[in-house]
């Protein structure tokens, strides 16, 4: 799938990435999945990685059976699918705007999805359903309105994150405003929700979410990556090679505006997944362009591993995973930034 | 040079039109004479309205808008970006991680407890921030990233401490969409040397700024230093977000929006920037203070929900004619 971008690199540094990049992406795959086993193996009634597998494939006992089915595997697929969704749509927008801020986190549509859900805790009072629609709407709204007030007859990489963060101020002040107006039972339940969880998550969850990747990720990485790629060298560049650039990336942006979507609706707007897991892809493969299929397994591996962690590694207490991942996505991106700068590589 | 500087007059006589109405205009509805005697005679049934509730508040508006306006703009400067602002290289997010610790783990509750802790994670945030991004040779894109991701670890603390603790969510909530409603005397004069020094320093590093958007090769030759004028700038910022932020919650917006409208006025002379920023980002806070006070009658809207519906609309006007995205 990556030879159309490779041809175009300078000669020499193309041979050597791309075994690297490959490499780095099936790590990242076998990491999530082995996290995701132990996971699934772990809680008030442990189960060895090789009693996980074995139900996996149909050959386990049947109470093994119904704790994975029912109780585990689901919460551990939302975790590997949000994950990996969150970073696609990263990837796709720091690609888009040519910016490692270009996060849908910054550009405001978790906080479109975030006012979504709140006013659907607040003002109308609804269960998770509408809950999940009403952060699917806002999402895709201020997706489509962001898009709409930063068009002027063509996309300018820094207007649309500028506009992007005109519009996620205005909605964290809505935010604010509609926490402030709820009662506290409904406060600490937004909160929760604004934070990031994934649990008690069922299949009715995770399945919307899937059922948009099983399109939107072949849309992504089959039908948009050269042109994304050559996007990267500019417009014009773009434009001349024969890439339909408006095109392109209004399918692109789209396709990433309801992954980001359904992943909150999924999860809540999980800190930081979006913005590092393109970040770190990039620094493990070494390869410039925009990484999409490293980036998603990294994030499906961070975010399996942030609830993993967030379930177990805090002794009676479980933190819903938003907490771990906004703080170890944090420290850890600095730690990154403080021995890159020791390396003298940025 | 004349049009600044009659522009900078404008501002200022704006700013004191719009004191006044923060003074005149209130949930107890005062005529403009009972206004006046208010603020001049201590026996006056109005004294009490005006010099204990709109005096403070107004003044804490003036502290806070400036304070804020002129940090927004210092950063901006000094990361070279324009998204740089309080909320994106961390600042508020250090101020309100202390606040929520003050609340939940110390039991702190007054206002003027929250300035000491406020004050203190700004500055621990401003330092970590600038280390982490590179210290003496940091770079615009580093010291961002560094930022985002010490404020997304930070916010998720707050976070984690409000779901841990309901009771300091309830404070937290109210406290985090900024207020000017309990503005106080002793408040106003405990965050009033900090902003002071902030807005001091921050004027008398116009100059070097302006040198340093040049290249710190070019601001060297020029007889500037780049290492000491990006420390004193953080320092700036600190003090006067830190001051801004303890005392009426972290309002977002009016860092990032100000200088954006001030430099499509002025350009990006520094010199001319900053005052501009000192005097016009106030002028909206109070603004929006007052609009807040009439429009959300019997009760009011908080500032800080106010600034963003109404600064909004603004700044996606500027994005969008193309000024503030060249910047």
């Amino acid at each position: 799938m990556r030879t159309a971008g490779v041809v175009r690199t300078a000669g020499g540094y193309s041979l050597t990435f791309r075994p690297r990049a490959v490499a780095a992406g099936a790590a990242c795959a076998v990491l999530a999945l082995v996290v995701g086993v132990l996971a699934i193996g772990s809680g008030e009634y442990p189960m060895s990685p090789s009693d996980v597998l074995h139900t996996l494939v149909g050959r386990g006992a049947a109470a093994d059976a119904f704790i994975v089915y029912e109780l585990r595997l689901p919460r551990t697929v939302t975790a590997l699918a949000v994950g990996a969704a969150l970073a696609l749509a990263g990837a796709v927008f720091q690609a888009v705007v040519r910016n490692p801020l270009g996060s849908p986190d910054v550009l405001g549509f978790t906080h479109g999805a975030a006012t979504g859900a709140l006013t659907a805790i607040v003002i109308v009072g609804g269960g998770s359903t509408a809950l999940a629609g009403g952060a699917v709407i806002g999402g895709v709204l201020t997706g489509i309105a962001v898009y709409g007030l930063a068009w002027r007859g063509g996309m300018h990489g820094y207007r649309l994150v500028l506009v992007g963060i005109g519009v996620a101020a205005m909605l964290t002040g809505a935010n604010g405003y509609l926490l402030t107006k709820a009662q506290i039972t409904e406060a600490g339940r937004a909160v929760l929700w604004m934070t990031g969880s994934l649990d008690g998550r069922g299949w009715g969850d995770a399945g919307p979410l899937l059922a948009a990747m099983a399109v939107l990720v072949p849309l992504v990485l089959l039908g948009c990556e050269r042109g994304l790629r050559m996007m990267e060298m500019g417009d014009d560049a773009a434009g001349a090679l024969g890439v339909r650039v408006e095109r392109v990336r209004m399918v692109l942006l789209c396709a990433a505006v309801l992954l980001v979507a359904l992943a909150c609706a999924a999860a809540g707007p999980v800190a930081f997944v979006a913005l590092t897991a393109p970040q770190l892809a990039r620094r493990l493969t070494k390869a410039p362009g925009p990484n999409l299929l490293p980036s998603m397994c990294m994030g499906a591996a961070l975010l399996v591993s942030a609830d993993f962690a967030a379930q177990r590694a805090f002794g009676g207490h479980e933190l819903p995973v938003g907490v771990v991942t906004g703080v170890l996505g944090g420290g850890y991106l600095v730690w990154l930034l403080a021995t890159e700068r020791r390396a003298g590589r940025i | 040079m004349l049009l600044r500087a009659a522009g900078l007059l404008g501002a200022a006589g704006l700013l004191v039109l719009v004191a006044a109405l923060s003074i005149a205009v209130g949930a107890k509805q005062l005529s403009l004479p009972e206004v006046v005697q208010g603020l001049t005679d201590p026996g006056s049934a109005s004294y009490s309205v005006v010099h204990e509730m709109r005096l403070p508040r107004t003044v804490l508006g003036l502290l806070a808008g400036a304070a804020l306006g002129l940090a927004g703009g210092v950063m901006q400067a000094l990361t070279r970006n324009p998204l740089a602002d309080p909320g994106l290289l961390g600042i508020n997010g250090g101020a309100a991680a202390a606040v929520v610790t003050a609340i939940s783990f110390f039991g702190v509750s007054g206002y003027t407890g929250y300035i000491g802790f406020a004050f203190a994670g700004a500055a621990a945030v401003s330092v970590a921030v600038y280390a982490v991004g590179g210290g003496r040779g940091a770079t615009p894109a580093r010291l961002a990233l560094a930022g985002t991701a010490l404020n997304a670890a930070l916010i998720s603390y707050v976070n984690a401490v409000q779901l841990l603790d309901t009771a300091s969510l309830d404070r937290m909530r109210f406290w985090t969409v900024g207020s000017l409603a309990r503005a106080q005397d002793d408040i106003n004069w405990k965050a009033l040397p900090f902003v002071a020094a902030g807005v001091l320093v921050a004027l008398a590093l116009a100059r070097p700024l302006n040198a340093l958007a040049l290249g710190d090769e070019a601001a060297r030759a020029l007889g500037s230093r780049p290492e000491l004028t990006r420390g004193a700038a953080i320092v700036a910022v600190t003090l006067l977000c830190g001051a801004a932020t303890a005392a009426c919650g972290p309002i977002v917006f009016v860092g990032l929006m100000v200088p954006h409208m001030v430099r499509s006025l002025t350009g990006p002379d520094l010199r001319w920037m900053l005052p501009y920023c000192a005097l016009l980002a106030p002028v909206l806070m109070l603004g929006a203070d007052v609009l807040g006070r009439v429009l959300g009658r019997p009760g009011e809207l908080q500032v800080g929900i106010v600034t963003v519906v109404l600064g909004g609309p603004f700044f996606l006007y500027f994005v969008r004619r193309g000024r503030a995205a060249q910047a």
